[in-house]
């Protein structure tokens, strides 16, 4: 298969025009013993053969619509999204563009991204997001970036809650690997509550993050947490679930510097991990110290209102070696999606996935620790995710559930040595009460 | 171009007056960033700078600048109301736009007025 | 007052309009949390479905797109988007995979990745890629931790500096400095190499590496590579490559054979990935023998040997010194990964020569048309992109002028003010998937706004006129920084 448009006619009309005999001729300038290798790849398919390669690896799969049930979040969710969703991001005005670059042709993306901003500040209640990073855990290093940047390195330290999404954790000790940062927080106690961090931060510490509601599904009011570390003179960045914020306190209400998360809830299917949607929210404060790029409202020469990338001289392309982060791309289309999703569900439809993650959870939770050996490892309030505690390994129970058809959560013994025996058990809108009864009822029955 | 005979300059398109010991960016400098939207003042009243040593930082729609200290000293005053007001930097460098004022040091490497004239009609093209 | 063309989605919401909802809950009933932890109010649209597709719709409309038209927007690879890679990334086992779900029930998708891993290696020449990186600067921020992990795994803590030319994108730059590395610029010679000299007066033994685009972002070959690569590697550097420009070398040359350590693919640019309004991309890396064992974590691999009667079992390992995590969980898989993958299958070696070869050719016939008319500083065989100079004698039109202008007759115009070594850049990449017909009407208009800029200049300086929006204010968007909006009802007490 082909998607070259030009006839050999028309090619050996180019070439002549061009001065050269061949396409061969066109790569003199490449080291003649390196030119044009012969490449070990498969023979080319028609688009008919490669759909049918494709499909016959994608059914190999065993997915959570048609042949598993899942109950597994630990940071990607199966929500459903809307059909409207996909025809919108199908539209190729929005998909193969590039950059918005030139705003006379580029409004539609300019616009959609704008209102994306805007979404998600009332969404966190912060005052500014920018136009997303690639995921959540990316945007929580990036806040670890601002932070190093608005204390111009002087703040050596940071304290991350242990109920931090381990995943994010790693991806903050890669990025911050530069900086030269102390990291405190890790042994924290995980039932230490909200305030457990509280006696780590001091002077030097540059930002606190904690996890809204935390890894473990817990619901905590983090204000006097905020109130401490800004007594201090840190910064405090709340990793916020979008879902969960639909119902809850908005973390700007407790204070928060910084707001991040992963949007994928929010209209982006699981696709195995990516890509995804990072959030970043902050005060208007920090904006010049923030990655990423920025859509702001104008007019144009014609009086019209209108929309710019604005702030571009804190981007790489221009502050080079100076810039906060050399993030050039975001997750457009994405942020798209998410803007789709929320404005067709809107504040009611919202509202009900919100509540629905809620009452399933609750559901499942009651009927989980009335089965002998199960019971919910932590008292606080939860929203949508809870840590089961099982008479066994969890491995040996995620496999006894898969073997039902089950996908069992996520292992915690994994990242929390203490947690050998604990579950994380994600529950959706898309899990109903006949799929929570199987649950219960093939656990009950496991030896 | 306006270039102030009592001051002295910088290569790097800052001046300094030596007789209040405050320094900032040229007019030269100012219609190369164009419209000056943001201005951080890396320095605080009692800071040491040393000459080099970044003073602030600035941007405009099209371009950003780190702006280094023309002449060492005890740092005095800062020019708070910039943050607010960048645009200041665009229609009076030399006056309201002044950055920051040290007392007791030494200028660095500066020229006087004609000189910085020359290098300046030197880069412009 | 301001013209409003399409309202904002919260001037378009109407209070208890519904959209999709949600079905009645099937559980008994559980009480929320204390109040104390809700949140008081929920200021976000409500709209019907139809008020929510019109406004997209119309929004889109307002976008110029790879679908609308040309889009030679250099270094950028703004090649059609074959249709068929929207259908394989949406298919269901792709779709509704978990990134935790155990690896049995994912051998699809980990067999992709595994084979698109050796592909990238056997297309580019290096002995390991990481799938990871989320895009082209994510990629190189995880080469360029690579390559400082290198030098500290070898106890030789005095290498700070990087080598990078005055040509490069500015995410190099960045890059490095996100380590704290220092950067060397390298001037460029008139031919549009590196400087041999200038390189070699800056090698020593405090040189992390250097960082190339090659081609570089003059379109051109450096024509000396070789002997660059030689005299970083002398010192004990090591050469990144910056794959933005890779759609000029698919079959024609491999980095690695060359000796570059690590490289970052653009599936986005190169692999037609779409680039969707400025993401998602997808930034794969590619890194030589010495590298390997730095790469992050996890990569795919074969865990479990196969056999006559099995099949091998892949799953994720993580290499010996890794970097560590560059994301949450395996990289752009949907998006990204099986876009790529499914534009490789369909076009094999032989394919992907072509796809340069042309790419060349279309880059070389523009540059033939314009040679003339416009000022092309670095003037010999390009490789898939050249540069010319958007001004004119004794005009003061310049190249965003004639960008502008370019919209009005139905073209998106080139990259321009990049490279930076050009004064008045227009830099133009025609892609391989433009017919001769495209690539003749583009130059007709140049050549046309050439003489435009001698008769009627304002006619470029109030460009463009036929677009539904004219110039913005930039000043206006960036003193003021109205960056959200809000319900109407809600504007009083926020703004």
């Amino acid at each position: 298969m082909t998607y070259i448009p030009i006839s050999p006619t028309e090619r050996d009309a180019m070439l002549k025009t061009v001065g050269v005999k061949s396409l061969d001729d066109l790569f003199d300038a490449v080291p003649q013993k390196h030119r044009f290798p012969e490449l070990d790849l498969p023979p080319a398919l028609t688009e008919m053969e490669a759909a049918s390669l494709l499909n016959e690896m994608a059914t190999t799969n065993e997915n959570v619509r048609e042949h598993l049930i899942s109950f597994l979040g630990a940071g990607a969710y199966n929500h459903y999204i809307p059909s409207v969703v996909d025809h919108i991001l199908r539209r190729g005005e929005f998909y193969t563009a590039y950059t918005p670059y030139q705003p006379e042709i580029s409004q539609g993306t300019l616009q959609a991204i704008f209102e994306y901003q805007s979404l998600m500040t009332n969404l966190t209640g912060m005052e500014v997001s920018n136009a997303s990073h690639y995921d959540g855990a990316t945007a929580a290093a990036e806040a670890v970036s601002l932070a190093f940047a608005q204390f111009r390195g002087k703040r050596k330290k940071i304290v991350l809650s242990p109920s931090l999404h381990p995943q994010y954790r790693e991806v903050i000790t890669t990025y911050s690997q530069g900086m030269g940062l102390e990291q405190a927080g890790k042994d924290a106690d995980l039932e230490g509550g909200a305030d457990a961090l509280t006696s780590l931060i001091d002077e030097n510490t540059a930002l606190v993050i904690v996890q809204y509601p935390d890894f473990f599904g817990r619901i905590y009011d983090y204000t006097k947490l905020v109130e401490a570390a800004h007594a201090k003179g840190a910064l405090v960045c709340i990793v916020a679930n979008p879902t969960a914020m639909v119902m809850l306190k908005t973390p700007a209400e407790m204070g928060a510097d910084v707001v991040v998360g992963e949007a994928q809830p929010f209209g982006i299917p699981l696709w195995y991990g990516g890509p995804y949607l990072g959030f970043f929210t902050t005060k208007k404060s920090y904006v010049h110290k923030m990655a990423g790029r920025l859509i702001g409202e104008t007019v144009d020469n014609r009086g019209q209102r209108s929309y710019v990338l604005t702030l571009t001289a804190r981007e790489q392309h221009i502050k080079r070696e100076r810039a906060t982060s050399n993030i050039c791309s975001n997750q457009g289309l994405l942020a798209l999606a998410s803007a789709v999703y929320m404005s067709t569900l809107g504040k009611t439809g919202l509202s009900q996935v919100a509540n629905l993650c809620y009452q399933k959870a609750h559901y499942a939770a009651s009927e989980l620790s009335k089965i002998d050996g199960f019971g919910l490892c932590f008292s606080d309030p939860f929203f949508h995710e809870f840590v089961l505690c099982c008479p066994k390994p969890a491995s040996e129970v995620n496999d006894y559930l898969l073997e039902h058809g089950i996908l069992g959560g996520y292992d915690l013994g994994k990242d929390y040595p203490a947690l050998e025996n604990h579950i994380l058990m994600a529950f959706t809108e898309m899990n109903s009460k006949q799929e929570i009864d199987t649950l219960v009822e093939v656990l009950k029955e496991m030896e | 171009m306006n270039v102030p005979s009592n001051l002295k300059y910088t290569k790097s398109d800052e001046w300094f007056d030596p007789a209040s010991g405050a320094m900032g960016i040229t007019d030269f400098a100012q219609s190369q960033l164009s419209d000056i939207v943001f201005v951080e003042l890396l320095v605080e009243e009692g800071d040491e700078v040393t000459v080099g040593k970044a003073i602030a930082s600035v941007e405009s729609v099209k371009a950003s600048a780190e702006i280094y200290a023309s002449a060492a000293g005890k740092v005095t005053a800062v020019n708070k109301g910039l943050a607010d007001k960048p645009e200041t930097l665009n229609s009076d460098p030399f006056g309201e736009g002044w950055m920051v004022k040290v007392e007791g040091g030494a200028a660095g490497e500066v020229m006087d007025a004609a000189a910085y004239e020359a290098d300046c009609a030197g880069r412009a093209h | 007052m301001a013209t409003i063309v399409e309202p904002t989605i919260f001037e378009l919401s109407s209070p208890g309009r519904l959209g999709v909802t949600m079905p009645a809950s099937d559980v008994p009933q559980t009480d929320l949390p204390d109040k104390n932890l809700l949140r008081s109010e929920l200021p976000l649209p409500e709209l019907a479905e139809v008020d929510v597709v019109r406004h997209y719709t119309k929004l889109s409309k307002f976008n110029y797109s790879v679908d609308d038209g040309f889009y030679p927007l250099g270094s950028c690879t703004m090649k059609y988007n074959p249709k068929i890679n929207e259908d394989t990334c949406r298919l269901p086992g792709f779709l509704y995979t978990h990134p935790l779900q155990p690896i049995e029930t994912v051998q699809g998708n980990l067999v992709l990745m595994y084979e698109l891993q050796e592909w990238l290696k056997e297309i580019s020449g290096f002995a390991g890629v990481t799938l990871q990186p989320a895009a082209g600067a994510h990629g190189e921020f995880t080469g360029v931790l690579m390559m400082a992990a290198y030098h500290k795994s070898r106890g030789d803590a005095k290498r700070t500096k990087m080598l990078i030319p005055d040509a490069a994108h500015g995410t190099n730059p960045a890059s490095a400095g996100m380590l704290g590395f220092s950067v060397v610029t390298i001037p460029s010679d008139e031919r549009g190499n590196v400087d041999l000299k200038a390189l070699a007066a800056a090698c020593d033994d405090t040189v992390v590496g250097m960082m190339v685009t090659n081609p570089n972002t003059l379109g051109m070959f450096d024509e000396h590579i070789e002997e660059v690569i030689k005299l970083v590697k002398d010192c004990g550097g090591l050469m990144y490559g910056d794959g933005a420009n890779l759609n000029a070398l698919l079959g024609i040359v491999r980095p690695g054979d060359l000796g570059f350590d690590v490289m970052h693919f653009n599936l986005h640019k190169t692999f037609s990935v779409p680039h969707g309004g400025g993401g998602p991309g997808s930034g794969p890396v590619g890194v030589s023998e010495r590298l390997l064992d730095f790469l992050p974590s996890p990569l795919v691999d074969i865990v479990e040997d196969g056999d006559d009667v099995m099949e091998p079992l892949y799953g994720f390992v993580t290499p010996k010194k890794s970097i560590g995590r560059m994301k949450a969980f395996h990289g752009h898989f949907g998006g990204g990964l099986v876009r790529a993958y499914t534009y490789i299958a369909m076009h094999g070696p032989e394919g992907l020569k072509d796809i340069s070869q042309y790419a060349v050719l279309n880059a070389n016939y523009l540059q033939a048309k314009l040679r003339g008319t416009y000022t092309i500083p670095y003037d010999r065989i390009c490789m898939h992109e050249f540069v010319a100079e958007g001004r004119f004698e004794g005009s003061d039109i310049r190249a965003l002028d004639i960008a502008k202008r370019l919209m009005d007759y139905k073209f998106h115009p080139p990259t321009n003010y990049f490279p930076l070594i050009v004064h008045e850049a227009l830099m133009i990449e025609p892609t391989e998937t433009e017919n001769k017909d495209t690539l003749d009407r583009f130059a007709d208009a140049l050549i046309k706004i050439a003489e435009e800029a001698k008769t009627n200049p304002d006619l470029l300086h109030n460009a463009p006129h036929t677009t539904p929006f004219g110039r913005m204010d930039e000043v206006k968007a960036a003193r003021e920084l109205v960056l959200c909006c809000w319900l109407p009802e809600n504007y009083e007490s926020l703004t």
